[in-house]
């Protein structure tokens, strides 16, 4: 399955990255060589197997729902970009 | 200075021979002398590092000193610090002050360790020659127009410059032990959930784990018993009992058998490496190892595979990028779309963005299927693949890497050409199995060849007494580059 101009800007929308049409042209022809490689692994009949989604079978641990953590707002807050109030300021969404 | 171990260097410590300040000294002399012309390090900030070394210095003399207090040592820019810069080599993280500690730096603290700096790596760790740093590249210091490896570049560059006796590394498709192979040092990936990733700038969740890297398996022992152990804060962090990795060094390797994949001695293995890893062999043989012929038929599937598990899951990990929290924002934009798009084309690298795109792609609607979840089978089957030949032997050895050092720029036009430099380590992290790299010899042009040691799940104990005793009867590790010490 060849990969099109319009996969890599919807995929570069998806992922919320601005790509310009000769970077996008670019950025095609190397994904195109890199889906050459994963198509490799398209060949391989795998039914019947189980997907394993982690490096172990691990069972994820639960905790007990408590609050364990103190406000730190302030300190988390240094290094944000734009700050006010204690809020993150971003461009207005609605009018 | 030599190339002092941890081990030599703890010794001299206690010895009372020189003070940790002496010694923090002494690094940061020889860092503000050739790190410029190296790029190891991205921050150093010589009053922090002296602070520390002078408190460990007030423990050590209240008695309260344990073996690696006072030593020094580099971590890996992935790993917050608190206070430090911590850039993860990217510009979106350029001005990132970390407002906590990492668990393996907090580890390290603990023990007294000293910080040298944060070294430099790929960005966001996704390379294989420390190229895609927005800090500049590390340039490898046994030929300095060749790449040290990577994602952890500057670490392993560091320790084989002498520019720290040991450092923090990470690797999620071999970038603790494919760079520890081009720069002639050791470097361990522990089993999956051994170390925590807590504070650990994440890539691919289910593949990164951090590891030592350091001049002898014995003093990744020592590193390792500082760095691993459970942490709640990470919810693949194991329970497990406590453990000495160093217990079993001294145990001979009469009767080990190895295990050599055929897999790892087919095409594209440069004769050089070869030679050196047939020769490595012939030396446990000598030492009473028997050697047994494996299959892993699955192997030549890992990297294609890995290019579909590794972005998708980075594509979701560095969604949190986004100019608002912390990090990069674009100066201008007209919307907060506008501002989420531009600061992320600014903030990442074009490797990064690649693999971002490749990630989104996979993972979306109509593709989910036929790519990710098809590789999420593939990656059993793999692992199978070392459960059944495991059966037949103790560790699996060959090559790290297919060649040594390659030049700067000579991979970097094509991604395929370097993803395959990683040929021989990815299946290791898919499985979740212990890795290592030590040195086991040079090619016809004096640049270091690693011999990988693959170990079953919780054997790091038995792998660094395999590699330990291999540097009881060679000197491989014991060599330094020209015009470093």
């Amino acid at each position: 399955m060849a990969l099109k101009l319009d996969d890599v800007q919807r995929a570069a929308h998806l992922a919320r990255i601005a790509v310009d049409e000769t970077e996008a042209k670019a950025v095609l022809a190397q994904l195109t060589r890199v889906f050459e490689l994963i198509e490799q692994m398209r060949a391989v009949d795998v039914s019947g197997i189980e997907p394993m989604a982690h490096a172990q079978d691990l069972v994820l641990r639960l905790r007990a729902d408590q609050v364990t953590e103190r406000d730190q707002h302030r300190r988390f807050q240094q290094v944000a970009p734009e700050v006010e109030s204690g809020l993150y300021l971003v461009p207005r969404v609605i009018e | 200075m030599s190339n002092a171990t941890l081990k030599e260097l703890s010794a001299q410590l206690a010895a009372g021979a020189c003070s940790s300040v002496e010694l923090a000294q002494d690094y940061i002399n020889k860092i503000n002398k050739i790190n410029k012309s190296l790029g190891c390090y991205i921050t150093v900030d010589a009053q922090r590092t002296l602070e520390q070394a002078k408190t460990a210095d007030a423990r050590r003399a209240a008695g309260d000193a344990v073996p690696l207090t006072g030593v020094p040592l580099a971590h890996k820019d992935i790993f917050c610090t608190e206070g430090w810069l911590t850039t993860c080599g990217s510009k979106m993280l350029s001005n990132f002050v970390a407002p906590y500690n990492a668990h393996v730096v907090e580890r390290c603290n603990v023990a007294g360790m000293v910080t040298l700096g944060k070294t430099n790596m790929d960005e966001f760790a996704m390379g294989s020659s420390n190229e895609t740093s927005h800090f500049g590249p590390v340039r490898n210091p046994w030929n300095t127009a060749t790449v040290p490896g990577g994602s952890s570049g500057g670490s392993a560059a560091a320790v084989a410059a002498l520019l720290a006796p040991a450092a923090t590394g990470t690797d999620t498709g071999g970038s603790i032990r494919q760079p520890a192979s081009l720069t002639g040092i050791c470097g361990l990936k522990p089993t999956y959930g051994l170390v925590s990733r807590y504070g650990m700038i994440a890539f691919a969740s289910s593949l990164d784990q951090a590891g030592p890297m350091a001049h002898t398996a014995e003093d990744l022992g020592l590193l390792l018993n500082v760095m691993a152990g459970h942490d709640p804060r990470d919810s693949t962090s194991l329970v497990r009992p406590v453990e000495d990795y160093n217990r079993e060094l001294a145990r001979p390797v009469s009767g080990l058998r190895i295990g050599l994949p055929r897999e790892f001695f087919a095409a594209g293995l440069a004769p050089d490496v070869q030679r050196a890893v047939d020769e490595a062999v012939a030396e446990y043989r000598k030492l009473g190892a028997t050697v047994v012929e494996i299959g892993l038929p699955n192997m030549q599937l890992s990297v294609p595979v890995y290019y579909v598990l590794a972005p998708a899951e980075a594509s979701s990990n560095l969604s949190r990028y986004d100019g608002v929290r912390y990090g990069h924002r674009a100066a201008e934009y007209a919307d907060l779309m506008d501002m989420y798009k531009r600061t992320r084309a600014e903030g990442f690298g074009a490797e990064v963005r690649r693999r971002i795109l490749i990630g989104t792609y996979v993972l979306s609607h109509g593709y989910y299927d036929a790519y990710y979840i098809h590789a999420q089978k593939l990656r059993r089957l793999i692992a199978r693949d070392f459960t059944e030949a495991f059966k037949q032997c103790d560790v699996i050895m060959g090559p790290t890497s297919p060649t040594t050092a390659f030049r700067l720029g000579e991979k970097s036009a094509d991604p395929v050409q370097m993803y395959l430099s990683d040929i021989y380590t990815i299946a290791v992290n898919l499985a979740g199995l212990p890795g290592m790299s030590i040195p086991c010899g040079f090619d016809g042009g004096g640049l270091p060849v690693g011999l990988q040691i693959i170990g079953n799940y919780f054997d790091e104990a038995r792998m660094l007494n395999v590699a330990h005793q291999y540097q009881q009867v060679t000197d491989w590790h014991r060599r330094a580059p020209q015009g470093v010490s």
